[in-house]
């Protein structure tokens, strides 16, 4: 797979190209049985609400894999991907859309520095201070 | 019931992972990443993959299950339920893909009070089983209202 970006070409301010998704009860349960974080919490309803919650919650690191998604489709290669980081912010529900939005921050060489966010259609911040390094 | 600090520094013994390919493709198609190179072999190999790699938070899979022989010590004092997901690291030294036979070994990297509650970093190190590094990922917990209580503290 070539790259999809030109490192070369790459500068600081450069934005990634938005990934959002909308976010199904199904799509918990089957990342539920893929990673096997089968916490409650993000497929029952009544285990939630025992524990304060409005209802089941996505996996925090199901939306990490989607702005995950978003950085190593723009870099083109899963190996680019040396460094990746964010803060669980706040909770999102199914049937909400989570949307991923970075930019490049520094470039040295071929190794760039993406800051990162994912936030619900409110535009809170699902996820905050996410940071990814790569080597283009 | 705090933490125990006297386990921060721990070593755990590892855990064995062998990565397959119809879990990466799994684990691809849960996240919604349908990018041919994290599913289709001749499509890894032309990108200059020796098999398939994982996508970039396919680790949590194996930090997860280092981290059940930390959490899982009744030395740590630690109450899963009490448990909020705080921050997540992969530092990836070369991806993971399949055929891989790794091990996960989780540390007790850090366990700091902040207010009522206490921040716990799990540090799972992935190598092959020659020792080869792959992936360091640190998990901070937050383990809700069990920090000491503080001398002067009126609540």
């Amino acid at each position: 797979m070539s790259p999809h970006v030109d490192p070369t070409r790459v500068r600081p301010g450069d934005t990634l190209p938005e990934v959002a998704e909308t976010i199904e009860r199904m799509d918990l349960i089957r990342y539920a049985g893929a990673s096997g974080d089968f916490n409650p919490i993000h497929w029952n309803d009544e285990v939630a609400k025992a524990v304060g919650l409005p209802g089941v919650i996505a996996h925090g690191m199901y939306s990490m894999a989607i702005a995950a998604r978003m950085v190593a489709g723009w870099a083109g290669d899963p190996a680019a991907v040396r460094r990746l980081k964010v803060r669980f912010s706040a909770m999102i529900e199914p049937g909400q859309t989570l949307t991923a939005k970075g930019e490049v921050a520094e470039v040295d060489g071929r190794r760039v520095l993406v800051r990162f966010h994912a936030e619900d259609e409110k535009g809170e911040k699902v996820l905050s201070k996410g940071e990814a390094e790569l080597e283009l | 019931m705090p933490l125990n600090q006297a386990l921060v520094g721990k070593v755990y013994p590892p855990v064995r992972y062998e990565v397959g390919r119809e879990k990466l493709r799994e684990f691809a198609i849960a996240i919604g990443e349908t990018d041919p190179v994290y599913h289709d072999e001749a499509a890894a190999r032309a990108a200059g993959h020796p098999d398939l790699p994982a996508v970039p938070t396919f680790a949590v899979v194996l930090s997860m299950r280092a981290g059940q022989v930390v959490y899982g010590d009744p030395d740590l004092g630690l109450d899963y339920s009490r448990v909020v997901h705080g921050e997540q690291e992969f530092v990836h030294h070369r991806p993971i893909r399949a055929g891989d036979r790794l091990l996960a070994a989780g540390k007790v990297a850090a366990a700091t009070a902040r207010g009522r509650h206490e921040l716990l970093t799990l540090e799972t190190e992935i190598t092959t089983e020659a020792g080869e590094p792959v992936c360091t990922v640190r998990a901070t917990l937050l383990s809700r209202g069990t920090a000491p209580p503080r001398h002067g503290s009126g609540t």
